[in-house]
Formats: structure tokens, C-alpha cells, sequence
């Protein structure tokens, strides 16, 4: 998967957005304090939001491009998209919100199924559950497995262990391992909190006031 | 009461429920359209909505006297399928669906406009069509609000006057409803004959409003 942003803008409200980024590496860790641009970041690469300026494109999908109006709707990219409050829908359980975008065809082809998938995230004792009655760490889990069954050709995490007090935490970060590891989804992965980047990601990014600081191994950057 | 006032009665209910189905469509539709989308000759459109509020009921009526009649423009149309608007059942049905759908828009449009968009923006990374989003995750989120805004559209149709009684007249057994028969009691000196209606009429409205608070307070299971 290679990912690339050429000269994007967006404004936000005191600042804009501004990125012309290559993303290639399975796991991309993009740091920033609150309010650095970081979701918006994230809502442009999934379509949400359209940039006033610049080019995207992943593999040989163009996702959008400014100059000539051209925007993939969110539909067709096939990215998947975790946000912070996760947004499980609060009306189906939870067999209805991982089957919303449950694209079968491609699934299959990638040898990981609905089973699987259920079973790696270990929520398949969940599924007639409301999801308004899971704990934190199991929405967690089914926000997760809930993008993975799109098909995702990349996956976008906001913040996803910002609810979680520290022992939830370690507990969660053996999944997103997983997720790396048994479904070779590459992801963005967002956080203010640098302490969960290390051990995760092949790459950080730093993101203040919406402009790329700078990037690198996470050791360097993260040392600093 | 007598079997005339129990037909009045019926007629009524009958009217107003039919009045209500009637603009449900149109209504969620044009809530939609004004809660979640931006386009030109929106405020145009949302101010229009609203008018029958706010004009003289009478002057409603009037206005589609003319409309419909037979020498008006979409009166003179139907008039040529053979459907006669203007003092039949007809026009009692279309005065209470004009009167009434302000509010099944305006409570309809709050309800969309509390959604959170998250749910419908998620939805899309799903690969959600525009419209699946609206008939799986918008409708039903909003459902109680929709629900709420056709028991107020279905009460305030239970309740017309005005423009029924000029588009409609007050024929008995064809137009008369509980409003255009307890004002006929008045006029005619028989007061005491209006009260089985307007207790009747109270039930009934007091019913569907207490049904429409309950639904939308009741928590999401």
C-alpha cells in the first residue's frame, strides 16, 4: 500500500491543514498534541472532509483532486475508519453493526472470514449483544472488527485507546498486533500519547498546527 | 350520543389519519433535505414550509379554494380524472394535510438534525450508498422524532377549522368534522349538544399526544 498526499490543504479554524506526505510502511504512527489537525488529517484521507487543494492517491485509486473537483466518494475507497468515539451504530447489536459493510467477495479473498475475524478479536461470544452494553474494551474490539470485515485496503485509527484507562490499554494493544500480523492491513495510527507508538509502529510522524514536523523510526523520534 | 355525532367522530379520525400518511413521505423527505443538505432556495423553502402556521387558517383555505376548484390549476386537472376536490371528503383530507405539515416537518427536522453525522459519515466508510445510510441508519435513528412530529400532524388535524370549512363547506355526512359540528351547535343555539363532541374530541387528542410524549422521552432499549 502506498499512500500519497501532494500538496493537500484543508483549513481548519486558526490554521490549515497542510500535507504532502508518502505513506508506504504497514503501520504509520502520526503524532501531535490536541487540536494539531490530526482527525482531519484522517477525515481527508477517508473522503469525510474535501481538501481545498492538492492531489491523493492510493495505489492506482485516485482518492481526490482539488484542481479538477474530482472526489472518490468515501464509498468506494475502501478504507476503513475507526474513529475516537468509534460510533458503533447504537441501534443494531453487534452481529448487525459488523455485517454493515461486510464486503464478502473480498474478504474471501484474502483468507480471513467472518469466523475468523470474530475469533481473532475475541468477540464472538458478543454477537446478539447491544453494543450499548459492552464494556470499553469490547466496543474497542468490535469497532475493529467491524472495519476489518469492509475489506479495508487501509485502516484509519483514531486515538483508539484514549477511553481505556491503563490496564485496558496493554490488554488492547495484543489486537492491534493482531491486526498487523493476521490480516496485514496497513494502518494510520493517531495519537497525542507517544508512549503507544513505540512498541507499534515502522514509522512516526509528528504532526503541530497542521503541518508534518517530522518524521522518522519511532526510537528517534520519540526520544526526543 | 347520537349515531350522527359517533360518524362525525369517525369521519374525523379517518380524515386526519389519512392526512397524515398522506404527507409522511413528502414530509421526511423535505426534513431530510432541510436537516442534512445545502441547496439553493433552502431558506425559500424552509420559510414556505412554515407559512400555514402562521397565515390566517382562513386565508389557507381560500388559497386552495382557488387551487383546487374547478377552474383552478391542479383542480381543473383532477377534475379531468374525474376526481372532484372542492366540498367532497377530499378537501377536508387536504386542508388538514396542508394545516398539519408544518409541524411533521419542522419535528422531523430537529430529529435528523440530532443524529449524529459520525454514525452516517462511518456508515459511508462501510460502503454505504447515500440512500442506504438515510433508510438504515438516519430514519431510524431519528424514528421517535418522525414518529413524534405524525401524532402532532395527526393532533392538529383532529383540531382544523378554518380552511375545512371554506374548502370543505359543512355537509353533513360528507364534510362535517368534530371542529365544523360543535361551531355548527354554537351558531344553531344547541351548546348542549356540541359537549358529547368536544369530550370526545378531547379523549382522543389527549390519547395521541400523551402516546406521542411517551414515545418520545421513552429511552432506546
Amino acid at each position: 500500500m502506498k499512500l500519497r498526499l501532494d500538496q493537500v490543504r484543508l483549513p481548519l479554524g486558526a490554521f490549515t491543514l497542510e500535507i504532502d506526505a508518502t505513506f508506504d510502511r504497514l503501520i504509520t504512527g502520526v503524532f501531535g498534541p490536541s487540536g494539531a489537525g490530526k482527525t482531519s488529517l484522517l477525515d481527508l484521507i477517508a473522503g469525510l472532509r474535501r481538501p481545498s487543494a492538492g492531489k491523493g492517491q492510493m495505489d492506482d485509486t485516485i482518492l481526490f483532486d482539488a484542481g479538477v473537483a474530482l472526489h472518490l466518494p468515501p464509498r468506494f475507497r475502501r478504507i476503513g475508519y475507526v474513529p475516537q468515539d468509534l460510533a458503533l451504530f447504537p441501534h443494531l447489536n453487534v452481529r448487525a453493526n459488523l455485517l454493515y459493510g461486510y464486503r464478502r467477495q473480498f474478504v474471501e479473498n484474502h483468507s480471513f472470514t467472518f469466523p475468523h475475524v470474530i475469533d481473532v478479536m475475541e468477540i464472538s461470544t458478543l454477537l446478539e449483544r447491544s453494543v450499548t452494553s459492552l464494556s470499553g474494551g469490547e466496543q474497542q474490539r468490535v469497532g475493529f472488527a467491524r472495519a476489518i470485515l469492509s475489506a479495508p485496503r487501509l485502516l484509519l485509527l483514531d486515538e483508539p485507546m484514549s477511553s481505556l484507562d491503563s490496564r485496558l490499554k496493554t490488554r488492547l494493544i495484543p489486537f492491534l498486533h493482531r491486526i498487523r500480523d493476521e490480516f496485514r492491513i496497513p494502518f494510520l495510527y493517531v495519537t497525542h500519547d507517544a508512549g503507544e507508538l513505540g512498541a507499534l509502529c515502522d514509522e512516526v510522524l509528528v504532526l503541530e498546527r497542521g503541518h508534518l514536523v517530522e518524521r522518522g523510526p519511532p526510537g528517534k523520534v520519540l526520544s526526543l | 350520543m347520537t349515531a350522527e355525532a359517533w360518524q362525525i367522530v369517525f369521519f374525523t379520525i379517518k380524515a386526519s389519519a389519512l392526512s397524515t400518511l398522506l404527507i409522511l413521505p413528502l414530509g421526511i423527505a423535505v426534513a431530510w433535505l432541510l436537516a442534512r443538505r445545502d441547496w439553493p432556495g433552502k431558506a425559500f423553502v424552509e420559510t414556505a414550509v412554515m407559512l400555514p402556521l402562521f397565515v390566517p387558517p382562513v386565508a389557507t383555505g381560500l388559497l386552495l379554494l382557488m387551487l383546487f376548484g374547478r377552474k383552478g390549476p391542479i383542480g381543473s386537472a383532477l377534475n379531468g380524472l374525474g376526481l372532484e376536490i372542492v366540498f367532497t371528503w377530499r378537501a377536508v383530507v387536504i386542508a388538514c394535510a396542508v394545516m398539519s405539515f408544518p409541524l411533521l416537518v419542522r419535528t422531523a427536522q430537529t430529529a435528523f438534525q440530532e443524529v449524529n453525522r459520525r454514525f452516517e459519515d462511518i456508515a459511508r466508510t462501510l460502503g454505504a450508498s447515500e440512500w442506504r445510510v438515510f433508510a438504515t441508519i438516519s430514519l431510524p435513528l431519528a424514528a421517535r422524532g418522525v414518529v413524534a412530529g405524525a401524532v402532532l400532524a395527526f393532533a392538529r388535524a383532529m383540531g382544523e377549522f378554518g380552511a375545512t370549512a371554506v374548502v370543505a363547506g359543512m355537509i353533513p355526512r360528507k364534510t362535517m368534522t368534530i371542529s365544523l359540528s360543535i361551531y355548527q351547535h354554537i351558531q344553531l343555539g344547541q351548546d348542549a349538544a356540541a359537549w358529547p363532541l368536544l369530550l370526545v374530541s378531547m379523549a382522543i387528542v389527549f390519547v395521541t399526544v400523551l402516546c406521542g410524549q411517551i414515545i418520545s422521552t421513552r429511552k432506546r432499549p
